[in-house]
C-alpha cells in the first residue's frame, strides 16, 4: 500500500555536495545533451532550451537531483533506458515529491554509480523496485528546501505552502527553489519525510512526452551505435558460424589490402577487423579466408523438437509442485484432455544491433553503450581484462539509450568483446555487429514445450498436470504456483531441463512468453470441449481458489485477477460474440501485473487479421499514462507478432534465418488497434515492459479457433498459414 | 580514394571514400549525421531511410557513387523540428526505444509529399518496409493521419 505516514528516508548524503560551476566546460557541454521536459512550446523544445535560464551554479541536493540558481532542476535517471520509457517516468516520480513544475526539469542519464541501488533494466522492475527511493529523493529535497525557507522567515515549515518550485510563507512572501538551493544543499539530510497522498499527485498519472523526443525527432546521437569519439576506430568481429565450431586457421592478406583496414586481431575463436570506417571494417571481415573446425555437437531444430516432445511425456524425479494425486484423478475423470505445445528458439532482433565503445589503457577502461545490466557488465569486462576483483571499479560504464533490448542487452558479451579488442588493438574502438552477426551470435530465447493434461468430473476441473521441457533452464521462483494452482484439487508440475550448446537467455517475459500461450490456449479448448463459456470457466476456477484454496499458496491475488478479467469481458462486449464477431480471450499474471486481453479477428483469404485487442491491466498506480499505454500496445503487438511470424531454425548448429529478409517480424499493416483499460488503483506501481506480451498469443489463437475451429499447437502460426512474406 | 561531391540537406559536402561505400555509412561515419540508422544493410527494415530528390530510399543499399541528386536526412527534414510529422509524433508520443523512428518519419514524409491525404491502405503500403521492433505501429499510423489532417 502507498505510505502516507512519515517514513525514514535512508537517504545517504554524497560526499561531493559542493557547488559545481556552470561556467566549467563540462557542465555546459553536459547541458547540451540534456533534454528539456517542456512540451508547451515546440520551437523552444526543439532547440532544447529550458523554460528557465541556464543556471550559473548548480547545487547537488542528493544523488538524484541538483537545483540550479535559476530554479531549473536536473533529475538523474538512474536506470538504463531501453524503450520502456523509464528515463521519463522515473524522474516524474522524483519531480512529483519535489513539487516542481515538470517544464522546469531536465533529465540526465546517470552513469553506473554506487549512489543508486538497482541500475538494471529487466523483469519489468525499474519502477516497482525504485518507487520508494525515487519518492524519497524528491521528498527529502523538498523538505530541505522548505526548512531553509522557513528558517529564513522564522516561521513553522508546516505553515508554508509549496507549488511548482515556489515556497510561500504565511505572510505571502515567496522563495523559488533556485534562491534556496545553495543553502539547502548544505543542510543535514532529514531522517523522516512526508510523502504525498496519491490523490494529491499532479505529475504522476499524467501524460508526459518522452524526454528524448526532440533528440529522436531530429536524429541526434542518443544510441550506443551513434558514439563517435576522436581517434576512435571501428571494429567488427567474425565469430564461428555455427555452435559447435571453432576457429582453426585464417588468411587475412586480402583483408589487410582493403583501404582503411588497420588491424586484424585474433581473440579466442574470433577475429576482429579494426578500420577507420564501419564500411572498411565490414568489407575487411568479408575478405577473411577462414577454416573452421568442429569441436562440439552441431545441433538441429528437428532434433530439439523430438527431444522436447519426448521429455514432456515423462514424469520428473522431483516435481515442482504436487497437490493431491493427478494420476488417480485422471483415472476417475469422466473426461480427459491432453495437448502438447511447442515453441522455437528466438532471437531478440533488436533494431539497433549489438555494439559497444571501449577505450582500454594502462590506467583502466572506459566503456559505453547500450546495456541493461551496467553493474554486471562492469565485472564481466573487468574479469576479461584480467583485473583483480577489487579493481573492477577501474572500468567506468556509460549508458546510452538502447535501440531495443528485450533481454538481449542483459548479457554484456559484446561489451567484453569490445574491451578485449580495444586492449589488444591499443586504440579506442566502437564494436558493431552486422545484422547477420546479431542473428548468428545471439543469446536466444530457448526452445521449449509444455504438455498439459486436464481431468474433468461433471464439467468441473479435478486434475491439472503441466509438464515443461526447456533448454538451458526451467521455470523459476513461484511460477509452478501460477494459476490454476490453488484452484484444482489435483495439481502437478514437472520440469525437464534439457541441454544445448547454443547461448540462451532471457527474452521478454521469460517462460511466461510461451507458458502463457500454452495454458491460455488449453483453457480455451477445454471450455470448448466442455461446452462452457471460456471466461466463465476461468472465473469458476478463481472462485475455487478464493473460497477453497488448494495447497499452501498460489502466487496470484484472486480479486485482482478477476478484476481485469471482468473489465476485459465488459469492454470487449464478450456476450455479443459469435455471428461473425470472432473473439479470443486470454489472461495472465506475470511480473507483478495482471492482464486480460480479448482479440477480435477477421479471416481474410484464410489468414487471420487482428482487428482489435481490448486489454485490461492492473499495474497499481499508473505513472505516465500515455507512455504506459504505449508499453501495453507494444507488448501486444510483440506477442501477436512472434506467435504469428517468429520462425527461427537451426541446421548443423547454424541459424537458418540471417537477416530480416528471412526472419519475419510483424509489420505495420498487421498491427491491431489496441484499447486499454486500467483498473484504477492506489496500490504501489508494478511494471509494464513485459506483462502484456504473454497473453497476446493466446488471445489471437483463441480468436482463430473461434473463427475457423482450427487450433495451433506450435508457434509460429505462419507454418500453417499462407501469409505474405 | 575518389572524391564525391554531395548535396546533403541543402549543403555541399565533399567526401573521399571508396566508390562502393553505401550512402548510409558516408552519412554516419564521414558526415557525422547519425540520425540515419543501420538496421539490416539489405534494404529490409527501413531504419536507414532518407530522401533522394524527395523520394524515400534505403541508404544502406545505395553506393555513394550513384548519388547525383539532393539528399535529405532526418536532420534536414525541417528547420525547427516542426514538420507536421514531427509535431504529430510529439502529440502521439510515438517512440518507445526510438531507433527506427527517423526512418519511419522519412518514409512517412515521402508518402505525404506525394500523397497528402493517404488512405489507411496507402499508409500500410508505404510503411510496410519500416520495421518497428517495439511495435509502435499503431501510433505511427495515427500520427501520419494527424499530420495529413485527416
Amino acid at each position: 500500500m502507498t505510505k502516507n505516514t512519515p517514513i525514514n528516508t535512508n537517504q545517504s548524503r554524497r560526499k561531493f555536495m559542493k557547488v559545481s560551476l556552470a561556467t566549467s566546460g563540462g557542465m555546459l557541454l553536459g547541458f547540451n545533451l540534456l533534454t528539456g521536459c517542456q512540451s508547451e512550446s515546440k520551437a523552444v523544445a526543439a532547440k532544447l532550451i529550458p523554460a528557465l535560464p541556464i543556471p550559473n551554479e548548480w547545487f547537488d541536493i542528493n544523488a538524484y537531483l541538483k537545483i540550479g540558481d535559476t530554479g531549473l532542476v536536473t533529475i538523474m535517471s538512474p536506470n538504463p533506458e531501453i524503450g520502456q520509457n523509464v528515463k521519463t517516468s522515473m524522474p516524474m516520480i522524483v519531480a512529483e515529491e519535489l513539487d516542481v513544475d515538470w517544464k522546469d526539469v531536465v533529465v540526465e542519464q546517470s552513469p553506473l554509480s554506487s549512489d543508486f541501488d538497482r541500475q538494471v533494466a529487466g523483469g519489468s522492475q525499474s519502477i516497482r523496485q525504485s518507487w520508494e527511493s525515487l519518492r524519497n529523493a524528491g521528498a527529502t529535497a523538498r523538505k530541505m528546501l522548505l526548512d531553509t525557507a522557513a528558517e529564513k522567515w522564522n516561521v513553522n515549515p508546516e505553515d508554508c505552502s509549496i507549488s511548482n518550485g515556489v515556497i510561500t510563507s504565511p505572510a505571502g512572501e515567496t522563495f523559488g527553489y533556485g534562491e534556496l538551493a545553495s543553502e539547502a544543499a548544505t543542510r543535514e539530510v532529514p531522517t523522516e519525510v512526508q510523502l504525498k497522498q496519491p490523490k494529491d499527485f499532479n505529475i504522476i498519472g499524467q501524460s508526459k512526452t518522452n524526454v528524448d523526443m526532440e533528440g529522436i525527432l531530429t536524429g541526434q546521437a542518443l544510441f550506443g551505435i551513434d558514439t563517435q569519439i576522436e581517434s576512435m576506430k571501428y571494429a567488427v568481429a567474425l565469430r564461428p558460424p555455427a555452435f559447435g565450431q571453432a576457429l582453426d586457421s585464417f588468411d587475412d592478406s586480402a583483408t589487410k589490402a582493403i583501404n582503411g583496414v588497420e588491424q586484424v586481431i585474433r581473440f579466442g575463436n574470433k577475429i576482429a577487423v579494426v578500420a577507420n570506417s564501419t564500411w572498411a571494417a565490414m568489407k575487411g571481415k568479408k575478405a577473411l579466408v577462414v577454416n573452421w573446425k568442429n569441436v562440439g555437437k552441431l545441433e538441429n531444430s528437428i532434433d530439439h523438437s523430438n527431444e522436447l516432445k519426448e521429455y514432456s511425456s515423462k514424469l520428473s524425479d522431483e516435481p515442482r509442485r504436487v497437490d493431491g494425486d493427478v494420476e488417480k484423478a485422471f483415472a476417475e475423470a469422466d473426461y480427459v484432455l491432453e495437448k502438447y505445445y511447442e515453441a522455437p528458439f528466438l532471437p531478440h532482433a533488436c533494431m539497433e544491433p549489438m555494439n559497444f565503445y571501449a577505450n582500454v589503457t594502462s590506467e583502466g577502461a572506459e566503456i559505453k553503450g547500450p546495456i541493461q545490466t551496467p553493474q554486471w557488465t562492469q565485472a564481466r569486462v573487468g574479469k576479461v581484462l584480467g583485473y583483480e576483483e577489487d579493481d573492477y571499479g577501474k572500468v567506468s560504464v556509460g549508458m546510452t539509450r538502447m535501440g531495443g533490448g528485450f533481454g538481449r542487452r542483459l548479457y554484456g558479451d559484446f561489451a567484453e568483446e569490445a574491451a578485449e579488442i580495444s586492449q589488444k588493438a591499443g586504440v579506442p574502438i566502437q564494436l558493431i555487429f552486422s545484422r547477420e552477426d546479431d542473428m548468428l551470435a545471439g543469446t536466444y530465447r530457448p526452445a521449449s514445450a509444455y504438455r498439459i493434461k486436464a481431468g474433468v468430473v461433471n464439467g468441473k476441473l479435478t486434475a491439472y498436470h503441466l509438464t515443461e521441457a526447456f533448454y538451458n533452464g526451467s521455470m523459476f521462483g513461484a511460477m509452478p504456483s501460477n494459476f490454476p494452482a490453488g484452484a484444482v484439487p489435483n495439481y502437478r508440475v514437472d520440469c525437464h531441463q534439457l541441454e544445448t550448446n547454443f547461448t540462451t537467455g532471457a527474452w521478454r517475459a521469460p517462460y511466461a512468453n510461451f507458458l502463457a500461450y500454452a495454458e491460455q490456449a488449453f483453457f480455451d479448448e477445454l471450455a470448448d470441449e466442455l461446452g462452457q463459456d471460456a471466461i466463465q470457466l476461468r472465473l469458476d476456477l478463481f472462485a475455487e481458489a478464493k473460497n477453497n484454496p488448494i495447497g499452501e499458496e498460489h502466487n496470484y491475488e484472486v480479486d485482482k485477477f478477476v478484476g481485469v478479467i471482468k473489465l476485459a469481458k465488459e469492454k470487449s462486449d464478450w456476450i455479443n460474440r459469435g455471428q461473425g464477431k470472432h473473439l479470443g480471450f486470454s489472461a495472465y499474471y506475470s511480473h507483478n501485473t495482471y492482464v486480460a486481453e480479448v482479440a477480435e479477428i477477421e479471416m481474410v483469404n484464410d489468414v487471420p487479421q487482428v482487428k482489435k485487442v481490448v486489454c485490461a491491466v492492473d499495474c497499481g498506480i499508473v505513472i505516465n499514462r500515455l507512455a504506459a499505454i504505449n508499453q501495453i500496445e507494444g507488448g501486444i503487438v510483440d506477442g501477436i507478432g512472434h506467435a504469428m511470424y517468429g520462425n527461427f531454425e537451426f541446421k548443423d548448429g547454424q541459424t537458418q534465418q540471417t537477416n530480416y529478409h528471412n526472419y519475419r517480424l510483424i509489420r505495420c499493416d498487421e498491427a491491431p488497434e489496441v484499447e486499454v483499460h486500467f483498473v484504477e488503483s492506489e496500490n504501489d506501481p508494478t511494471g509494464l515492459g513485459e506483462p502484456t506480451l504473454p497473453p497476446a498469443g493466446g488471445a489471437l489463437a483463441n480468436a482463430i479457433a473461434s473463427a475457423t475451429g482450427k487450433r495451433y499447437y506450435q508457434q509460429p502460426f505462419i507454418k500453417f498459414l499462407d501469409v505474405k512474406g | 580514394m575518389p572524391e564525391f561531391n554531395l548535396n546533403i540537406n541543402g549543403q555541399s559536402k565533399t567526401v573521399n571514400v571508396d566508390a562502393d561505400t553505401p550512402l548510409l555509412w558516408v552519412l554516419r561515419d564521414e558526415l557525422r549525421l547519425v540520425g540515419t540508422k543501420y538496421g539490416c544493410g539489405i534494404a529490409q527494415c527501413g531504419a536507414c531511410t532518407v530522401h533522394l530528390d524527395g523520394k524515400a530510399i534505403r541508404s544502406c543499399s545505395v553506393p555513394v557513387s550513384s548519388i547525383k541528386k539532393e539528399v535529405t536526412t532526418i536532420e534536414g527534414l525541417s528547420d525547427d523540428a516542426n514538420h507536421p510529422l514531427q509535431n504529430a509524433w510529439r502529440e502521439h508520443d510515438v517512440p518507445q526505444c526510438g531507433y527506427c523512428q527517423s526512418g519511419q518519419i522519412m518514409s512517412a514524409a515521402a508518402l505525404l509529399a506525394s500523397n497528402p491525404k493517404p488512405s489507411d491502405e496507402e499508409i500500410d503500403d508505404a510503411m510496410r518496409g519500416n520495421i518497428c521492433r517495439c511495435g509502435t505501429y499503431i501510433r505511427i499510423k495515427k500520427a501520419i493521419k494527424t499530420a495529413s489532417k485527416q
